[in-house]
């Protein structure tokens, strides 16, 4: 008897606290979208960030996260398939994989105050690059490389030993076989990692503030040219992204209407991470559906 | 007679040299990591080791004195790097939030895995997936405008302190420590909890002496990793905390943790300068706990499989 | 399972005036790590005829054929001595180019594993990338090759579908059109037929036969009516040793060793 009581009472607390899950969720999304949404406008989207006055946007800002991301992962997605490759197909189990395996451990653990200051000193300071797009890019390629390594090597590892036995019986290098034939299987897992990737990386601040700098010039959206100083390709100059800029008006508290710009930014940078994830979902589901249907 | 086949068998081909290339090109992509993490360590440790070789500051000091005013010296003439209130704030922000997480992590793990493992599930898995997806300026800007407010009405003072800090990490860490909470649930056979349940055991026992105690290790691991998470967190305890480098006297009075002060203070300092060294070491000092929680996380892991 | 001695075993010699040897092995070892899985195999295999591999599972059979095309390099901690002449190349030695040798000595698995590509991919990919090009060629290719596969006739209007939606002999068959496709001297197959229901088994059957005049075949097969049906010799394998060669009538009606004779009436096995 008593210990059926228990049973009820304690099922009663698990449901309690699973709905508390979901109202900490729900709350989150609520104020963020309630409180930001209303502030959210083209022309908050677009005009640039005012610092002593009421009434700025976030465009510089924004187009500065986006152009950061692809840089970022245009630097790291290369490089992850390259790793993972290794480690899926090429590491023998010796103590040579098993240095490489804890390095990348440690890496992925590392806080990411930690990268952006490696970064500052290394990218900005050392290489002279000084607060800028590329220093900032190759902080979030060190900060992202990791999560994208482990998640190609598992991909190509659920895929079945037996398709690379194939590719070999027919002369084909494994290098070859790996490339044309075990990656496009893996793709789905492969895709889905790196657009959660990317979602992290939009989000990502710790990393920047010290070497994509705080700060957000203005940009001559008329010319491209990426050796122009204000041009917004420009990977030399600097770029405040959208994270950064919700940290700092926060910090700085010298911009009047900082809570709603924050807001505001903040349920944009929130909308940014729900596409992200439901694009990553859609996708893997899609592409795994071509793959493996019939046409 | 003449045999291509032979001839070809004895030279390189096409295929040979792909190989080839495909061996150096994946070997460079790896190399490439291995050499980012081993200069991470070389340059952190080089600057953060200056304060105690250049500068003299004595690694005990360090440690265990609480005044944190690197820029001028004292009485010995070495300047003075006492890191104890970020320690102290960093450990405690850690521990509080990693203390209320767990129960709520674990309970909401079980329930997605025993109670109601189709529905809740369903529900519950994207819900924890789109809480970790949330950037941490986020948590903190939360923070600022709902945990300060309520802390400053509730106990007094500013708002800002260990107590605010505590709750932004805790809701940041939580999705994180449950969903791995679940994958260490769902690792227990299936046949464990059948057998538990034919013996007559109730669900609720089943899940207290035969899932959790099976999981432990897996569970262990997750309060550890979500430790690390909170540990390492910079903006958001950094827009909370208070920003005060002295000892707290309770949790809600302003204070600091490791990497709120190098956040805030690694902008205005000379690079070289003995207070610039003293941020370094606090780097140092993070990077060395960051390598803890993975060796633990490690001995965890090992000794679950055993 | 009795113990049969090693020493005690009968290997036909096929005398090079009256048959052509396409590949043969001398002394061939294989070891797992420190485990030796086969002790020292000596073996010929004539050219246009089918050779059978025979034996219990577990006695070395798929080691042994998979180190003729020297599959076996792929595990880590295998390796492989003695000799294994194609060519008058010993190619089990390390100046011997992997990749063209496997061109010539294709193999089918156990499994059916097409890549999950069209069915007109999965024959062309390698050929393509060995430079064979131009849309006639290729079309051409196909159609042969699913010809001789016996599966021409069920895909030939759809072979932009799925291989993945074939049924599994189809598959199988698939996997055989694809290695001829690189038009290989040697066909290796490890138990082709073993996932097989027995229709389709008795269509790759026929298939094999059928490709005998143009290929060299070895199989591995675990079913002996299979090797009693399709080949012209026979090898039976004991515990990493081959016990008895010799052309198949003779291992299925008059075997010389009793341990074939054992294995071969279903005394074990
Ligand atoms: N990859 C491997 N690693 C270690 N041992 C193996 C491996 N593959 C096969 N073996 C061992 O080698 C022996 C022969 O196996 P196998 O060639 O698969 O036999 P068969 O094909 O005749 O069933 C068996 O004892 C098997 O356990
Ligand atoms: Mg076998």
């Amino acid at each position: 008897m008593n210990s059926k009581k228990w049973n009820t009472v304690a099922t009663g607390i698990l449901y309690f606290i699973a709905g508390v899950m979901i109202l900490i969720l729900a709350f989150l999304l609520i104020f963020i979208l309630w409180n930001g949404l209303p502030h959210v406008s083209w022309h908050f989207l677009t005009t640039p960030a005012r610092s002593f006055q009421t009434g700025g946007g976030i465009g510089i800002q924004l187009f500065n996260s986006f152009y950061l991301l692809f840089l970022a992962m245009l630097i790291s997605i290369p490089i992850s398939i390259g790793a993972g490759i290794y480690l899926s197909e090429y590491a023998k189990q010796n103590w040579l994989t098993s240095l490489i395996r804890t390095s990348i451990d440690i890496l992925s653990s590392l806080p990411s105050i930690v990268v952006g200051l490696f970064g500052f000193l290394v990218f900005s300071i050392q290489a002279g690059l000084g607060f800028s797009i590329l220093s900032g890019a190759l902080a979030l390629t060190v900060f992202n490389l990791p999560l994208l390594t482990r998640n190609v090597e598992e991909s190509l590892n659920s895929i079945s030993e037996s398709q690379r036995e194939a590719g070999l019986a027919l002369g084909l290098s494994k290098w070859e076989t790996v490339l044309r034939i075990i990656i496009p299987e893996a793709l789905p897992g492969i895709v889905t990692g790196m657009i959660l990737g990317a979602g992290r990386v939009f989000g990502e601040a710790a990393a920047l503030i010290y070497t994509a700098g705080q700060s957000a010039p203005a940009l001559d959206f008329t010319n491209w040219n990426p050796f122009y100083i204000a041009s917004p390709l420009n990977p030399l100059r600097p770029a405040e992204t959208l994270a950064v800029h919700i940290w700092k008006i926060n910090s700085e508290g010298i911009m009047p209407d900082a809570a709603q710009v924050s807001a505001g930014a903040s349920a944009v940078l929130i909308i940014a991470v729900l596409i992200f994830n439901f694009g990553a979902r859609f996708i893997s589901a899609r592409v795994y559906g071509k793959m493996t249907g019939t046409k | 007679m003449h045999d291509d086949i032979k001839d070809s068998l004895l030279k390189k081909s096409r295929a040979t040299r792909s190989e080839q290339r495909g061996r150096i090109i994946s070997l460079t992509c790896t190399a490439i990591i291995v050499l980012i993490v081993v200069s991470i360590f070389y340059f952190v440790a080089s600057k953060g080791l200056a304060t105690f070789f250049s500068n003299k500051v004595n690694v005990w000091d360090f440690l265990s004195k609480s005044i944190w005013n690197p820029g001028s010296t004292d009485s010995h003439g070495s300047p003075q790097a006492g890191a104890l209130p970020m320690i102290i704030g960093s450990f405690g922000v850690t521990l509080l939030s990693a203390i209320i997480a767990t129960p709520f992590a674990i309970a909401t793990a079980i329930f997605m895995t025993e109670i109601s493992p189709n529905k809740g599930y369903k529900i519950l898995q994207p819900v924890t997936e789109l809480l970790v997806g949330i950037p941490s300026v986020v948590y903190g800007f939360i923070g600022l405008s709902v945990v300060v407010p309520f802390v400053r009405h509730t106990f007094g003072g500013t708002g800002f302190g260990i107590l605010a800090g505590t709750f932004v990490l805790f809701v940041m860490i939580l999705p994180t420590v449950t969903s791995m909470s679940v994958d260490a649930l769902r690792a227990v056979p299936r046949y464990y909890r059948e057998a538990s349940l034919a013996l007559g055991a109730t669900r609720w026992q089943t899940i207290y002496k035969v899932v959790l105690r099976s999981a432990t290790p897996g569970l262990a691991t997750a309060v550890i990793f979500g430790m690390s998470r909170a540990f390492g967190e910079a903006l958001a305890v950094q827009m909370v905390i208070g920003n005060a480098v002295l000892l707290p006297h309770n949790l809600i009075s302003p204070a600091s943790t490791l990497t709120s002060v190098l956040t805030m203070g690694m902008g205005n300092t000379v690079m070289g300068s003995a207070a610039n060294n003293a941020l370094w070491s606090l780097a140092l000092l993070l990077l060395l706990m960051s390598l803890v929680f993975n060796l633990l996380i490690n001995k965890i892991a090992k000794r679950g499989r055993i | 399972m009795q113990n049969y001695s090693a020493d005690d075993k009968f290997i036909r010699e096929l005398d090079p005036k009256d048959h052509e040897i396409s590949i043969s092995t001398e002394d061939l070892h294989v070891f797992y790590g420190d485990s030796e899985a086969i002790h020292g195999v000596s073996l010929p295999f004539e050219r246009f005829k089918i050779t059978a591999l025979i034996g219990a599972s577990g006695s070395g059979k798929s080691t042994y054929l998979r180190s003729l095309n020297r599959m076996n390099d792929n595990i880590d901690g295998t390796r492989v001595t003695g000799k294994i002449m194609y060519r008058d190349l010993d190619i089990n030695s390390q100046n011997i180019n992997v990749y063209e040798m496997r061109k010539h000595i294709g193999m089918v698995f156990q499994r059916p594993n097409p890549f999950s590509k069209s069915i007109y991919d999965n024959i062309t990919f390698a050929p393509k990338r060995n430079g064979v090009h131009g849309k006639e060629t290729l079309d051409e290719l196909v159609e042969t090759t699913l010809k001789q596969a016996a599966l021409w006739d069920q895909v030939k209007d759809g072979l932009g579908q799925s291989a993945l939606s074939l049924s599994g002999g189809q598959q199988q068959r698939l996997c055989i059109a694809r290695a001829i496709a690189m038009k290989p001297d040697i066909l290796l197959l490890d138990e082709p037929a073993s996932a097989l229901d027995p229709i389709s088994t008795s269509t790759v059957e026929d298939t094999l036969l059928a490709l005998k005049d143009r290929y060299t075949i070895i199989i591995v097969t675990h079913n002996m009516q299979q090797a009693a049906r399709i080949s012209d010799y026979t090898a039976f394998f004991h515990l990493g040793n081959v016990l008895e060669f010799d052309e198949t009538s003779n291992v299925f009606q008059r075997p010389k060793i009793t341990a074939t004779e054992d294995y071969v009436s279903g005394r074990f096995g």
